[in-house]
């Protein structure tokens, strides 16, 4: 016969509800929580009405976020610490198979490195997201994020419980969360720890800008947004490191033809084109 | 009987047409540019489960150059190894540029080359074969074709440094899908603006290779 240990205050329903109803305010002296909800409560500085905030959170090293996000929101990401590897993902919200596409989105720009203006392209030659502001610098679209089996490879583990989890696999989880599976996790971008291409071809990972680097994107089209901070993959430090990741998104506004941006060249002018009508047909513009 | 052992097929692929085959592990392909600076728009997929699709950012993490060349490791999405280059008479191809589409082209040289054909539709009509869709769709190995990429991080394609009759041999290190999308790109030099045959042959594979 089972022996029943001695009641504690979680031995009954009433007694487990109130311990679980007890923790909200216990955690709200212990310090700022992983997400702020509701998001305008949020208690940083941004050049727009904290009314306007949309998503407040703070990634943990090794953790993932996602957000489906209106045309017109503006993203800022930030390296609290100066070890964050923020991986973007990008779909069209109603339609997500169509999705960033990193190969285009180099090949139409002319340019491997990101920086104000450049336009995270779809496959279908439109505009998901383009980047208003940048004081890191330190941006890769070539080398993506890591794989279970290199993770076990480097550090022994890629598990998304465990100390070093591989980026594809945080991927998976966000992107389930979105209806979304393994076909759906295409090559991403990540942003704050760089990578530089020498004449011959060869890569140098140049790593951080330090503590405190942002990029604000803003998003011109709906989107699903998948984010991942774990580690570079060409990270050539013994250790899985990956500092917290801060996301405030707030209402904005899209592109539109009056912004110099959208003639700022050719190719991204077309661009600009092809979502406006795109947007129009479906009703969201 | 040469050194890649018997030949199981040789085929060639018309201008501006797709092409795949299933090649058993061990099995080697050699793609030949018959007429020279013809882009081979690849792609390849782990023939017993097409989720694991070739993944340039992985082959990338692979090696130590942006560029592929002999004894360059294709591998998947999961870091796994699809296919090896063993044997390359040009010696560079790219994987950063992707593939050419409709939608793309009009991105890159105007709304009016909307019409013309391009990889994307080639490439989605042969994974359709295999009961893939959009969502396979990714991004791809271009070979002979000249992508350098500058110190300032401009990237380009550029004239073809391939020739007539060189070729290129991958072995395959598991049971590979592999797709072509022989290039009908002609608004840019990676065809040498005009697209043009390649040859696929299949090899039973070799004990020394």
């Amino acid at each position: 016969m089972t022996t029943i240990p001695a009641a504690s205050s979680t031995s009954t329903t009433a007694g487990a509800k109130a311990h679980a109803r007890a923790q909200e305010a216990e955690a709200a002296a212990s310090g700022a929580p992983d997400a702020v909800v509701p998001a305008e409560s949020w208690a940083g500085q941004i050049a727009a009405d904290k009314s306007d905030v949309v998503w407040a959170e703070t990634v943990a090293g090794g953790s993932y976020a996602h957000r489906v996000l209106a045309a017109g929101s503006s993203v800022r990401l930030t390296d609290i610490a100066g070890d964050a590897c923020a991986s973007v993902l990008l779909y069209n919200a109603d339609a997500p198979w169509e999705r960033l596409n990193v190969a285009d989105t180099a090949k139409v720009q002319w340019q491997v490195y990101t920086a104000p203006g450049q336009l995270l392209l779809s496959d279908q030659g439109r505009v998901l997201a383009s980047v208003v502001d940048d004081t890191s610098g330190h941006h890769d679209i070539l080398y993506g994020t890591s794989a279970e089996a290199r993770n076990v490879e480097r550090y022994g583990d890629g598990a998304p419980e465990g100390a070093s989890p591989a980026g594809r696999e945080l991927f998976a989880v966000a992107a389930a969360k979105n209806g979304l599976g393994r076909r759906d996790i295409a090559p991403s971008m990540s942003f704050f720890q760089g990578v530089t291409i020498d004449a011959e071809g060869s890569p140098t990972f140049t790593g951080s800008s330090g503590p405190g680097g942002s990029i604000t994107l803003r998003t011109e089209m709906p989107v699903i947004m998948l984010v991942v901070n774990a580690a570079h993959p060409l990270d050539p430090r013994e250790e899985y490191i990956a500092s917290p990741l801060e996301i405030v998104a707030w209402r904005d506004r899209r592109t539109d033809p009056s912004d110099p941006r959208w003639v700022a060249t050719p190719e991204g002018r077309r661009a600009f084109e092809n979502t406006a009508d795109y947007l129009k047909g479906r009703g969201i513009a | 009987m040469s050194d890649f052992g018997v030949e199981i097929s040789r085929e060639t692929v018309a201008a501006r047409a797709p092409w795949s085959a299933t090649l058993k592990a061990g099995q080697i392909l050699t793609i030949v540019d018959v007429d020279g600076n013809q882009a081979v728009d690849f792609l390849a997929y782990d023939a017993a489960d097409t989720s694991r699709a070739y993944s340039a950012q992985a082959t990338l993490q692979g090696q130590s150059s942006v560029y592929l060349t002999v004894g360059s490791v294709l591998r998947d999405n999961e870091y796994d190894p699809l296919l090896t280059l063993i044997a390359d008479e040009v010696g560079r191809h790219d994987t950063l540029g992707g593939a050419c589409s409709k939608e793309s082209n009009t991105l890159r040289y105007g709304h009016h080359t909307y019409g013309q054909h391009a990889c994307a539709e080639n490439f989605m009509r042969e994974i359709s074969r295999y009961g893939m869709g959009k969502r396979d769709h990714v991004s791809n190995v271009n070979w002979y074709m000249n992508v350098p990429v500058d110190p300032d991080g401009a990237l380009g394609i550029v004239d073809g440094i391939s020739a007539p009759g060189l070729s290129l041999s991958l072995r395959a290190e598991k049971d590979t899908l592999v797709l072509v999308s022989n290039c009908p790109q002609i608004n840019n030099p990676c065809n040498g603006f005009d697209p043009s045959r390649a040859e696929m042959i299949i090899w039973s594979g070799g004990a020394d290779v």
